[in-house]
């Protein structure tokens, strides 16, 4: 009988992942809902599915209750725990779905077609990964089961008629020892960094930024599931560029002009520093307004892109938040410039709805 | 049946008092279920068997995590059947499980004598099994995409049923043949003038037009299918829609379904009340234990628990029979009574009369939540129970209690109960426009529809009737028609200029 209900509720599972894998756009615009918690779980509050009907307007409809108050006091608030009217069933539900991370990434890849990474020529590096593979009848104590032992004894002490029920008392003798094996395989290791880099000048408003962190959360998390081992730097300039956590990437406000060269000199030293360009997958974003200060530092940024930037990453993506301060001029001097370069991706975001495109602009030709 | 020695004692013990307290019921049987089981169960709404679709997964899923969140737990589920099935869970204490017994006694009582249940299949456990192999079987042949797709639509408009049908013996369609139809329309409306000179002020021309003009739109809305307007849509959508052989079996299984949990919805306040007055009656004088007091007072209390936004059908139920039954020992009811002005003595009016057992019996066999508190709800009990009226407040975007009046109260609930707080929806025209739409009309009473869902809800029934589908329907005090005709919705304020004979 639990068999049957089973099918249901796997059903309904299905179509609830359904659901986010229709309605993506509109979570990736809902960034508050996801939060990464604990292990690696997001809670993405999902309606009760409510098959539609002739209804009434509950804010019309009123009801009857029973309690104590006065006239006006308040009962319940109108969304999802409002009162539900004598005779109704249940009132609306709100379902936590747990959803891993792992699987919303998925979601993410399949719904904006993103094709895996091939990580770049270092097929070399490979490390040993040991996995528990199986069961054996020798090996040494410390990985001996003891389900499996006890469960062996069980079952010989039934068999030659030994158990007592009565006094449930089971001893494994060396045949019913039972150990795990492993097996070692060698997989190739692929290592990432992702240099994020994001412009604070007095521009940027809360709303760009809110658009910046939603997009960084959205292709950290399908880098993540590209690379078993991923390093995050976070960078942040005005006028001069500094490395920060990544707390303070997502709320530094800070005001000012903007000389985008100095993030890239920041980011070229940390590159030259920690990340020999032969053994990582380097991947940089740059969020701005576009706004730089004089054309004198916009050379400089070509410069610095054209010789120690681009050549060792694996993408340079450059999106730029629409502000309506900023002359957004510099995506313009990029597209002029680096017409030709397949490494450096460029991306208008001009508001929430946008950052769908965005990322498919971005990670769609997986490198 | 698979109960415990000491189990099955005790429901016999039980049993045997129902049937000396004079409740009639039919044969229960009760099953010992794991959780896991009784949430299934619970999910599939008491049976052991549903269509397979996802609702009924979505249900167990809810219960499951509500289940083991320790927010909820199910106490009792019976199912009206004829031998009645009720569920015990194994992990219930003593006292609980004979908490639980005496209740599914009240409720199959219920079941066998209420009148709204008369016409119920008492053989639905067998039902509801067919059904789903019927539909299992569908789906292996059209698969489930396409099945489960047609049913999402069925459950969009499952609730658009009546009720009361059930009730009617002739069919609707006895239709007046009068001879006055080979009548020529002209000579109908002629009055009868011996002078000649006097004929054009006796049938003035212009008179005698109109009226020909209005027989021959009675004429043609006689012509109207259906005649007069349905209220069992469903019905309706299986004699006139253009569907599949499957489908139509798959409707009138939902129709089926729909109609045996009618009755469940109408006497919800009553059944439960009912139950929770035998439970208590039966185990405060005959069954608890003096070390069981307390537990039961306990899970007793937490049935009958009440919450501000929420009325309690338990509570709501078994207060009202226990004052019914108060007011028919003591008299209190009649022309006398109601006549008194004398508070003092209305409070101590007592005439001795013992009727109450009685009467509580014949409205446990006659009535339904909306005649129940029509009939029986008083202002000294609205204000002994604390009842309230509430509303929505736009400004703080909270509900709020509104009114402590009886007269309010009693309108609200009364509204919340009548078709199960729903809409009431009929089937006007399937031919309107002469273009082959489906025309409803939504009778409004006070409040208008939740226009969005509304607008969805016409999309699933479109996929049903496959030619557009309108909705008549009033929003914010002007009559407007909502339709869909397959790929677009529009709403249109409906002609004021029209005639007043609509209303």
């Amino acid at each position: 009988m639990p068999h049957r209900i089973e099918k249901d509720r796997a059903r309904f599972r299905n179509i609830v992942r359904g659901r986010i894998k229709k309605n993506l756009k509109k979570y990736i615009t809902q960034g508050e809902l996801i939060g990464r918690k604990g292990k690696e779980l997001v809670s993405i509050p999902i309606p009760h599915i409510n098959i539609p009907k002739f209804r009434h307007d509950p804010r019309q409809a009123g009801g009857v209750g029973q309690g104590e108050g006065e006239e006006g006091t308040p009962i319940g608030r109108a969304d999802g725990t409002e009162p539900g009217a004598a005779g109704s069933g249940p009132g609306e539900h709100i379902l936590e779905v747990d959803v891993p991370l792992d699987e919303l990434a998925e979601m993410l890849g399949e719904e904006l077609e993103l094709p895996n990474i091939e990580p770049k020529g270092k097929k070399n590096v490979v490390s040993d990964k040991s996995r528990y593979t199986g069961i054996s009848q020798t090996g040494p104590e410390s990985l001996r089961h003891a389900k499996r032992t006890f469960k062996r004894a069980l079952l010989r002490q039934v068999a030659t008629g030994t158990y007592d029920p009565r006094n449930p008392v089971i001893i494994p003798i060396r045949e019913d020892r039972r150990y795990r094996t492993w097996k070692t395989k060698q997989e190739p290791e692929a290592n990432a960094v992702i240099v994020y880099m994001m412009d604070v000048s007095g521009s940027m408003g809360e709303e760009q930024k809110e658009i910046v962190r939603m997009e960084s959360f959205w292709i950290d998390t399908w880098l993540r599931r590209q690379y078993k081992n991923i390093e995050t730097r976070y960078i942040i300039h005005d006028a001069v560029a500094r490395e920060v956590d990544q707390e303070t990437f997502y709320h530094t406000r800070e005001s000012g002009g903007t000389v985008i060269s100095s993030a890239y000199k920041l980011a070229k030293q940390i590159l030259d520093q920690d990340y020999a360009v032969a053994d990582w997958n380097i991947y940089f974003f740059h969020f701005s307004d576009g706004d730089n200060w004089g054309e004198v530092d916009t050379d400089e940024c070509l410069k610095l892109l054209r010789n120690d930037l681009i050549p060792p990453a694996n993408l340079f993506c450059y999106g730029q938040v629409e502000s309506p301060y900023g002359s957004g001029q510099f995506i313009r001097d990029l597209r002029e410039h680096f017409n030709e370069e397949e490494k450096l991706v460029l991306s208008e975001i001009a508001d929430k709805e946008a950052i769908y495109q965005s990322i498919k602009e971005f990670l769609g030709k997986g490198r | 049946m698979n109960l415990t020695a000491e189990l099955a004692a005790i429901k016999d013990e039980i049993r045997a008092y129902a049937i000396d307290y004079g409740l009639d019921f039919f044969e229960t049987i009760f099953e010992l279920v794991d959780y896991d089981e009784v949430n299934a169960f619970a999910a599939y709404g008491g049976f052991p068997t549903r269509f397979p679709h996802w609702r009924f997964g979505m249900e167990y899923e809810e219960l499951s995590k509500s289940y083991s969140w320790g927010l909820s737990k199910i106490y009792e589920m019976v199912i009206n059947n004829d031998p009645c099935y009720a569920y015990l869970m194994k992990s219930n204490a003593m006292v609980d499980q004979k908490l639980v017994i005496a209740h599914v006694y009240g409720h199959s009582d219920f079941f066998k004598n209420n009148l709204f249940f008369s016409k119920t299949n008492r053989k639905m456990m067998d039902v509801m099994a067919n059904h789903a192999i019927r539909v299992q079987r569908y789906i292996d042949r059209f698969g489930h995409e396409v099945v489960e797709d047609f049913i999402d639509c069925c459950l969009s408009i499952e609730n658009l049923i009546d009720p009361h049908s059930v009730f009617r013996t002739s069919p609707e369609s006895s239709e007046q043949n009068g001879a006055a139809t080979n009548e020529h329309p002209v000579e109908r409306f002629r009055f009868r003038s011996d002078k000649e000179y006097m004929e054009q002020y006796i049938n003035p021309p212009e008179v005698l037009k109109k009226q020909q003009e209005s027989w021959a739109k009675e004429q043609e809305s006689k012509m109207r299918v259906p005649a007069e307007p349905q209220r069992d849509v469903l019905a309706f959508l299986l004699d006139h829609a253009p569907l599949q052989n499957w489908q139509y079996d798959i409707l009138s299984i939902i129709r089926d379904e729909a109609y045996y949990f009618a009755p469940q919805g109408q006497t919800k306040i009553m059944n439960e009340g009912w139950a929770t007055y035998w439970h208590s009656k039966m185990m405060t004088s005959k069954i608890l234990s003096d070390s069981e007091i307390i537990d039961y007072a306990d899970h007793h209390s937490g049935t009958v628990a009440t919450s501000p936004g929420q009325l309690n059908p338990y509570k709501l139920g078994v207060e009202l029979f226990k004052d019914i039954e108060e007011r028919w020992d003591k008299g209190r009811f009649g022309k006398e009574y109601e006549e008194c002005d004398d508070y003092r003595e209305k409070a101590n009016w007592d005439k001795q009369l013992g009727l109450g057992r009685q009467k509580i019996f014949e409205v446990r066999a006659m009535y339904n939540d909306v005649m129940f508190i029509d009939a029986f709800l008083t202002p000294e009990f609205v204000m002994e129970q604390k009842l309230f009226a509430y509303e929505y407040d736009a400004g703080s975007g909270y509900y709020h209690i509104s009114d402590r009046e009886f007269q309010v109260i009693k309108q609200k609930l009364l509204f919340s109960l009548t078709n199960w707080g729903q809409p009431f929806i009929f089937v006007e025209d399937k031919n309107y426009l002469n273009r082959g739409e489906l025309y409803l009309k939504h009778r409004h009473e006070g409040i208008d529809l939740n226009i969005n869902e509304a607008q969805d809800t016409l999309h699933n029934l479109q996929k049903l009737w496959s030619r557009p589908v309108n909705l008549e329907t009033v929003i914010g005090g002007k009559k407007s028609l909502l339709t869909f005709d397959g790929s677009e919705h529009t709403v249109k304020e409906l002609d004021k200029a029209e005639p007043v004979k609509a209303e």
